[in-house]
């Protein structure tokens, strides 16, 4: 029996186990290569995310605060007269009196002169101008105020410029540091937070530009996405999961669905173009224009999202139901659509951060206008956050570098937050049956 | 002025709740007995009125820009569009606009002025006739709802009606988007043909979107052959696959397998972050880190390499497509039925040959699909290859030189100027439509295959 087992026979070589035992080491060996690369599969996609994150923050980091000068300002009554206000030197003012605290410069001298009035940021004049516009009376007193320094300056202070670059590679030069360093000795340099990148509207000067306008194009794109696409999606989805007839009308809706959710970003910004914008005459830039967009993409997200939700009810609630002579709509907006309620809510937050981030359909409705004041309807043109995100990308003073960084990260902290909602509502409130 | 008319609707919406609600309780407490309870009643009323006021407003604002303009434009004196093509018209008409908005540049022509009077008096007279309308309609619509108050009044049966072809009608919106993505791409594609043969278009192998701005401009003809732009999207694509299949695949063999329960728990939603990141972060992220990175790289072993190389963007691309796949292959590989497990470790095998031998290739299919719908999304993916991809087409397929793709032609072509009858523009579209063709035919594939695949165990 024994022999006929084993070929080979026991006066030859060796047996199966023999062989077996001795392929296992190599055998192992392999497997334990398959494990490590796929160890290394993982850590290099840790890696990218950490890179990812530790750039922004480390790029992100310096545009949360901002330099800022305090000066005496002597509202000089030559260069600004109360009659011939709003107008008046007021960038003249605010030179002369800037000049007279930094150590030789010859305020004579037109060349100099423009240096040291280029230290302030160009809105401080707006910020005295408003300043004296408001109250005449202020016009030959002198007023102490903190007014941002301009980009250059701001990034010396900051340490992004570095000083022993060679000068005629430095945006700031020798003379220009000297001063600043005076005027860090007296004490005037100041650098607190920046509440400005949240007060402020887009401007040209990396200094003066905020999220306000993106952060309210947002808002009043993703209401308008919201109204639309959660009334619909709901709608839709208890259609299809409880009355629709098992027929190839409701099919064709399914694969509708499925497909929409696939259709690449960019074609939705070319349905938005063509029939919003060029049919039906909607403004461009409008964050209205771009709600409806975001509401055609997330309703995929929010009807798939409720069907499962729907699902998940247990039948015997809604046999219940039905046994005490509900009808099927009553089964339905009564009793499941209650219990179903946080998986909807989860897959609608989930579906509106992603309409948050999304850019491209956007760009193509013109939501990346340079707008320097934010939106008080949706019907006004504005920017929404990824498209402000993409602005400051592609400008090229360095200001901006740190700004959109920190614009990715609160783009990142509100989808954070966004998720972690959803989450929280998933875990509270939903049921094991 | 916009809000009055909603205002009317809420208003006319809560009073016929009401009254109806109250003229049901009233018959049920004469000593009738309602077949529907009062608030049906009630309900019946609010939609009644609710579904088609709300419908006719917004239709009604919706046209009504479109209507006036036209308006104003057949009532210019005679002349005064003469010599004008429809971008010039488009002007006089905004310029007309915003004049009767108060905001008047120079010194306008004297019928300009009286149209922009026109214009702002047609507008305060649409928005008049629109609250008259809308009073009158729920008016009607509430006495009529009114009338139908009875005791033996089907009223819950009426309002489900009305419910559930409320629901069709949300389920028919996802038809209506797709009809409207067919219908708009494929009307301007054929503007866009009427003006480039589609032989051209297929197989021109230069990509030169520009129009002459004047008659006489030499040297200005545009060339529209999208093959190098498609070129250029299947060298990002492959870049992108390169770097997010073998990452990608080879995690979810990890964690489907080998990971300790505790590893995966966290792993997976880790990498899921990776999937939620806004495209338009990984863009910034390809000219912040990556593009540099590659650039300096390069140099130090001698290569010329473009600052916006395709590998910057492709393999930033291919970062973003990692958890995409490793998901869809992690749930292939969960697919695949116990019993083939068990049997494959119980003939003996080591749980590498088992996951290498049986499991790998039964997922197989699943695998393919999730990297097919994987390409179709690199291929419409926009805002990583706007930022850090070129902008010219060439015929290359260097790695490391710059090549453009079908999304960053749609974007740049309509970004700033966007009137709808120069070719520039509509290349866009005919660019848009063969995109939505390609991904849309990959998806379905995909999706086939992935359907098959399940069947098979079932």
């Amino acid at each position: 029996m024994t022999d006929t087992a084993h070929p080979s026979g026991p006066s030859g070589k060796k047996n199966t186990a023999d062989i077996v035992a001795a392929s296992l080491k190599r055998r192992r060996r392999k497997q334990a290569r398959l494990q490590w690369i796929g160890l290394g599969a993982i850590s290099i996609a840790f890696v990218m995310l950490f890179i990812l994150v530790a750039s922004l923050l480390s790029t992100g980091w310096h545009a949360f605060t901002q330099t800022h000068l305090t000066l005496d300002v002597y509202v000089d009554p030559e260069e600004i007269r109360e009659e011939k206000l709003p107008r008046g030197g007021f960038d003249d003012a605010l030179g002369a009196s800037l000049g007279a605290i930094l150590p030789d410069a010859d305020m004579e001298d037109r060349k100099t002169r423009k240096a040291v009035e280029g230290i302030l940021s160009n809105g401080a004049q707006f910020e005295l101008r408003d300043l004296v516009e408001a109250d005449p009376s202020l016009i030959g007193q002198t007023i102490t105020m903190t007014v941002p320094v301009s980009d250059p300056y701001d990034q010396l202070n900051k340490g992004l410029i570095k000083r022993d670059t060679p000068e005629e590679n430095r945006r700031v030069k020798d003379r220009e540091i000297a001063w600043f360093d005076a005027l860090k000795e007296q004490g005037a340099i100041s650098k607190p937070f920046n509440w400005a990148l949240f007060t402020n509207a887009d401007s040209r000067f990396p200094e003066l530009a905020g999220l306000k306008g993106a952060l309210v194009g947002s808002f009043w794109a993703l209401l308008t996405c919201f109204l639309v696409s959660f009334p619909l999606g709901i709608g839709a989805a208890i259609y299809l999961e409880e009355f629709a007839p098992k027929n190839k009308l409701s099919d064709f809706i399914e694969v509708n669905i499925n497909n929409l959710a696939a259709v690449p970003s960019v074609v939705f910004g070319l349905l938005a173009l063509a029939v919003f914008i060029g049919w039906f005459g909607l403004p461009r830039s409008a964050p209205f224009v771009g709600g409806l967009t975001l509401a055609l993409m997330t309703m995929p997200t929010i009807i798939i999202a409720t069907r499962a939700a729907l699902k998940a009810v247990p039948p015997s609630i809604r046999e219940a139901a039905l046994g005490i002579g509900a009808s099927k709509q009553q089964m339905i907006f009564h009793h499941v659509l209650p219990l179903a309620a946080p998986g909807i809510l989860t897959g609608t937050i989930i579906g509106l951060a992603q309409a948050l981030g999304e850019t491209a359909p956007l760009l193509l409705i013109g939501m990346n206008a340079f707008i320097t004041s934010a939106a008080s309807s949706p019907f006004e043109s504005a920017t929404a956050l990824p498209t402000q995100i993409f602005i400051w990308a592609d400008s090229p003073e360095r200001g901006f570098v740190s700004r959109t960084s920190a614009a990715i990260l609160v783009l990142l902290g509100f989808l954070v937050m966004m998720n972690a909602i959803a989450i929280y509502l998933r875990q509270k409130f939903e049921r094991k049956w | 002025m916009t809000a009055l008319p909603f205002v009317l609707l809420a208003v006319a919406v809560i009073a016929g709740y009401t009254i109806n609600r109250m003229a049901a309780k009233s018959i049920r407490d004469g000593g009738s007995r309602l077949h529907s309870m009062a608030s049906y009643h009630g309900m019946f009323s609010a939609l009644v009125i609710l579904v088609p006021v709300l419908t006719f407003i917004l239709l009604w604002l919706l046209l009504q820009g479109t209507v006036i303009d036209r308006l104003v434009m057949g009532a210019l004196p005679d002349g005064a569009l003469e010599g004008l093509d429809s971008g010039g018209v488009q002007l006089v008409l905004s310029e007309i606009k915003s004049i009767s908005r108060g905001q008047v540049f120079g010194t306008p022509e004297s019928w300009k002025l009286e149209a922009a009077e026109h214009h702002a008096a047609l507008q305060t007279k649409a928005g008049w006739l629109l609250v008259a309308s809308v009073a009158v309609i729920s008016l009607l619509l509430l006495g009529f709802a009114r009338s139908r108050v009875a005791a033996e009044f089907r009223a819950r049966q009426g309002v489900e009606g009305i419910v559930s072809g409320l629901m069709i009608f949300c389920s028919t919106v996802a038809i209506f988007t797709t009809i409207g993505i067919i219908v708009s791409l494929s009307y301007e594609t054929l503007r866009f043909l009427d003006r480039v043969p589609l032989y051209e278009f297929l197989f021109g192998l230069n990509w030169e979107p520009q129009i002459p701005l004047r008659e006489d401009q030499v040297a200005a003809e545009g060339a529209f052959g999208w093959i190098p732009v498609i070129l250029g999207t299947i060298v990002i694509t492959v870049i992108a696959l390169v770097v997010a299949v073998p990452v990608g695949l080879f995690s979810a063999i990890y964690l489907n397998e080998f990971a300790p329960r505790k590893l995966r728990a966290v792993v997976k939603p880790l990498l899921e972050i990776l999937a939620g990141v806004p495209t338009v972060v990984y863009g910034f992220f390809a000219i912040l880190v990556v593009a540099p990175a590659i650039r300096s790289f390069g140099q130090s072993i001698g290569l010329d390499v473009a600052p916006n190389t395709a590998l910057a963007a492709g393999s930033v691309m291919g970062i973003m497509l990692i958890p995409f796949i490793s998901s869809f292959a992690d749930d292939a590989l969960s697919a695949v039925p116990r019993a083939l497990r068990d049997g494959a470790l119980g003939l003996g095998a080591t749980r590498g040959e088992m996951m290498t031998t049986v499991l790998f290739p039964a997922a197989l299919p699943g695998i393919v699909g999730g990297v097919l719908l994987a390409v179709s999304r690199a291929i419409g993916e926009t805002m990583i290859v706007v930022m850090a991809a070129g902008l010219i087409a060439k015929m290359t397929i260097n790695p490391l030189d710059s090549v453009t793709t079908v999304t960053v032609q749609i974007v740049t072509l309509l970004i700033g100027d966007t009137s709808f009858d120069n070719p520039k523009t509509l290349a866009a579209f005919a660019l848009g439509m063969m995109l939505f063709l390609v991904t849309l035919m990959i998806n379905i594939f995909a999706l086939r295959i992935v359907r098959k695949y399940r069947e098979a165990y079932d």
